[in-house]
């Protein structure tokens, strides 16, 4: 570049509001880093500092950069999308995912061979495990969900994100607490709650982000120049602000010291125990339920080219799903100190959950009427609908789950694993790949995925792999269910605990087999989608929209 | 897709339904009525899940709860379960509780019956640390051999399970404090490498090259022969270990022998007395008695 073509702009009032907050935050960090006796919290008070360090220089670098500040909202008559931190969430979406699917392997592997703890605490299955949760559920279902709703909403509102600066700090927000908690645990920070592991200052970032989140997705939809929300739009509503609250609930913890990593939670005993599973289950029910059913609702139409099936179904099952769903967390605690109203609760509005939650499966597998050739040929869909059946499965087998007599076998075995798996690699990750195969080449303008093949090959392998993880760990779970109950015509137990651990070991290696089948699915995706972008075919410019304009099958545009 | 227009909105050729008339980024809906089968099983959960709370304990009220027509209580249900099993139990163990040891070993029936109850109390509560099998592991005595610590006799086994191992609480439990040589300073690092080396002259394995044994075999029978005898047999009053055989809780390799001299060991069990009923530490004697090593 030229000297002449050189320019530096005046800074934004965002620009410089969020220049000063990140130089304003240095000192502070910086202290907390020297003060604090906790090396672990001095790791992330460090990383803090250089995070806010690098946020003044990044936001100021833009100043340098050519181009309208603030961007433009439209460009000749039409949206001029920001589809930037989409691309960064979709990359991070797939990187998380590599990592939370080996350190899944690696732990089913520990689970099987125990000598591969390797007798250290940073690699002990006790830290591992939320790692391994929070990677796959937060990191990589996170970035998948941030990603394809910052897509969706802007062009199903053909309007522009809202916000210059806070989308992006929405996206490398969210993804820097990511880092924070995942270091957190390796490293032993954690609060000990399930799949709310994160220590209260992870917490209180994740929040503020969270917050910017809804609201960037609150302001996107407002500035809509579509005169209704489409439904994708609202099971993203429902999730993002469901999750902000569950959050908050679940984390209401005093810390110790600014100092220390160390809080206590507000609740106690069963109180505590009873927020735990209204936010375990609903971080299901709205994270890995709502939020995945608006990705569905975008990208299976879109895939299909067919309308969806029915607009009224549409609203009767998303109010009743997120009516029924909230009561439903005391089934989490059958048989405990939990009193007997709750757990009566919580298991009727499961089973009342049922068909609201296949309503999602109904209208996705019925708006293939008229498309279900497509599946012969096209292996993208395929892993769509598959998803959707895998989605319906698992959504019966919760509410079968949650009867109190079923629940007494199935609870503290392996048949939740197998359970919780057949809904997270089944559904969630299948509708994400499909979503993510759809995504990459409308953001990078390729006319299409660098080869269909190894799509075909990316889902035998892992769809292998699934049915290898839930059924070894139906069979085990419901072993081992069996074997604690068995006794002896004397009246004693049949079998030590130990020996049901033992009986588990052939099932846990199949289990590990079928995770190393998934992972290897995943990577052969990432080489797919490495290659469309490198090597694929340049498209013309992502078009923006055409009203009335039929949609192609693939490429969307 | 093939679309006519009926009134304001399309319809959609392949199915005949007519859309919802919008249109987002190029998606339709079609109007589709609810699946009547959908609507009829949603309805149904709905029916059976207010016939559920009639019958359970199910809405919160001001200071009390609906309590379902049957009188159900998860706690009932558990302590009505359990008594139901102990009163089941205590007709098959009448019999231990009432006979003494020797008599369970003698007959055949209540033999046999200490011997179930006694394997599942031996899963749930030894297995931890002696292993399944009793086999024992570094730190943790081997049940299967007539090597005993504390005396192998049926008396003996049995109040070493009633009252454990160095328990503070419990005032009959088993206490040996070995001295830690090395730590305290009642010995200098040359005398406990010297000690060793004459302990493993006791269990006849070889020496190192350099070893002063004439002095180890002085400072063994001043130091350790009260306990373990002057020739090492060892002495099941005071818990002293046995040390000429091959039989080794430790280690009998020199770094082991050196750590036990230096900083001494006091591996603890719990007082069993005090977590089980008296007829299974009856039936957990006898059955641990019957491992293989009972005297």
């Amino acid at each position: 570049m030229s000297a002449t073509e050189y320019s530096i702009r005046r800074a934004t009032t965002g620009e410089i509001a969020g220049m000063l907050i990140a130089a304003a935050a240095v000192m502070p960090f910086l202290m907390v880093a020297a003060l604090t006796d906790h090396s672990g919290y001095a790791f992330h008070a460090t990383l803090a500092t250089l995070a806010s360090f690098a946020s003044v220089f990044l936001i100021g670098n833009r100043c340098f950069r050519p181009g309208q500040v603030p961007a433009p909202q439209e460009i000749n008559g039409k949206p001029n999308y920001n589809m930037g931190p989409v691309k960064f969430a979709t990359v991070a979406s797939m990187f998380w995912g590599i990592a939370g699917f080996t350190v899944g392997l690696i732990i089913a592997l520990q689970l099987a061979f125990p000598a591969l703890n390797l007798d250290l605490p940073w690699t002990s299955f006790g830290r591992l495990r939320p790692l391994h949760t929070s990677a796959v559920v937060f990191a990589f279902g996170g970035n998948v969900l941030i990603a394809t709703s910052f897509y969706v909403v802007q062009r199903t509102s053909r309007a522009r994100l809202a916000g210059d600066l806070s989308p992006w700090f929405v996206v490398l927000g969210y993804n820097f607490f990511i880092v924070i908690a995942g270091t957190g645990y390796l490293l032993g920070i954690t609060q000990g709650k399930e799949y709310a592991e994160p220590e209260w200052y992870a917490d209180l970032w994740l929040t503020i982000v969270w917050v910017t989140y809804l609201l960037v997705f609150l302001m996107t939809l407002a500035k809509r120049k579509e005169p209704h929300i489409y439904v994708a739009n609202w099971f993203y509503l429902a999730f993002i602000l469901t999750i902000a609250v569950l959050h908050l609930g679940n984390n209401l913890a005093i810390p110790v010291s600014v100092l220390s990593p160390k809080s206590y939670i507000v609740w106690s005993g069963v109180q505590d125990a009873m927020f735990q599973w209204w936010y375990g289950h609903n971080a299901v029910g709205f994270f890995l339920t709502a939020g995945f059913l608006a990705i569905m609702y975008y990208f299976v139409p879109k895939r299909a080219n067919r309308p969806v099936y029915s607009y009224r179904l549409s609203i009767i099952h998303f109010w009743a799903l997120i009516f029924l769903y909230i009561w439903a967390g005391p089934h989490h605690l059958h048989y405990t100190a939990l009193p007997d109203w709750a757990q009566t609760l919580g298991m009727t509005f499961s089973i009342m959950l049922w068909m609201p939650s296949w309503g999602g499966m109904i209208n996705g597998l019925m708006t293939l009427s008229g498309a279900w050739d497509k599946l012969r040929t096209d292996p993208v869909l395929r892993m769509m609908v598959v998803s959707l059946a895998f989605y319906g499965m698992s959504t019966f087998e919760g509410p079968l789950m949650s009867i109190k007599a079923v629940n007494s076998l199935s609870h503290y075995t392996d048949w939740t694993i197998g359970h919780v798996h057949s809904g997270a690699l089944g559904w969630v990750a299948y509708i994400s790949f499909g979503a993510i195969y759809c995504l990459v080449p409308w953001l990078w303008n390729r006319k299409e995925l660098y080869s269909l093949r190894l799509v075909s090959w990316h889902f035998w392998i892992s769809t292998l792999g699934i049915v290898f993880y839930i059924s070894a760990m139906w069979v085990s779970g419901i072993l081992q269910g069996l074997m604690w109950r068995a006794y002896t015509s004397l009246g004693f137990l049949e079998y030590s605990f130990i020996e049901t651990v033992d009986a588990m070991h052939p099932f846990y290696v199949i289990r590990a087999l079928g995770g190393a089948l998934f992972l290897i699915g995943a990577l052969i995706m990432v080489f797919n989608l490495w290659m469309t972008v490198k090597s694929g075919t340049v498209d013309v410019p992502q078009a923006d929209y055409d009203h009335g304009l039929v949609p192609q099958l693939a490429p969307a545009q | 897709m093939d679309q006519t227009h009926k009134g304001d909105h399309e319809v959609d050729h392949v199915t005949g339904t007519a859309t919802t008339g919008h249109e987002w980024d190029g998606i339709r809906e079609l109007n589709t009525p609810l699946p009547r089968w959908w609507l009829n099983i949603f309805y149904a959960t709905i029916i059976w899940s207010f016939g559920y709370w009639i019958v359970y304990p199910a809405w919160p009220l001001i200071s009390t709860t609906t309590k379902g027509v049957i009188g159900y209580a998860t706690r009932l249900d558990v302590e009505t379960d359990l008594s139901a099993l102990r009163a089941f139990r205590a007709t098959q163990t009448q019999g231990l509780a009432e006979a003494s040891l020797e008599q369970i070993k003698a007959d055949p029936s209540l033999f046999r019956i200490a011997m179930a109850q006694g394997k599942a109390a031996f899963g749930d509560n030894c297995a931890a640390c002696h292993g399944v099998g009793g086999a024992g592991s570094k730190g943790y005595p081997n049940l299967n051999d007539d090597d005993w610590l504390w005396g192998g006799s049926l008396a003996a086994i049995q109040t070493t399970l009633q009252h454990g191992i160095r328990v503070a609480t419990d005032s009959e439990t088993r206490v040996s404090p070995m001295p830690a040589f090395g730590r305290d300073g009642i010995l200098k690092r040359d005398e406990i490498n010297a000690v060793a080396n004459h302990v493993r002259v006791l269990a006849g394995l070889p020496t190192e090259p350099k070893a002063d044994l004439a002095k180890g075999r002085a400072l063994f029978e001043q130091n350790c022969a009260a306990c373990h005898g002057p020739a090492g047999k060892g002495n099941q009053e005071v818990g002293a270990p046995n040390l000429t055989d091959a039989i080794t809780l430790y280690g009998m390799d020199m770094a082991s022998l050196t750590e036990t001299i230096t900083n001494s060991r006091g591996g603890v069990m719990p007082a069993w007395g005090a977590r089980l009923d008296a007829t299974t530490i009856k039936a957990l004697t006898v059955y641990v008695h019957s491992l293989g090593g009972g005297q």
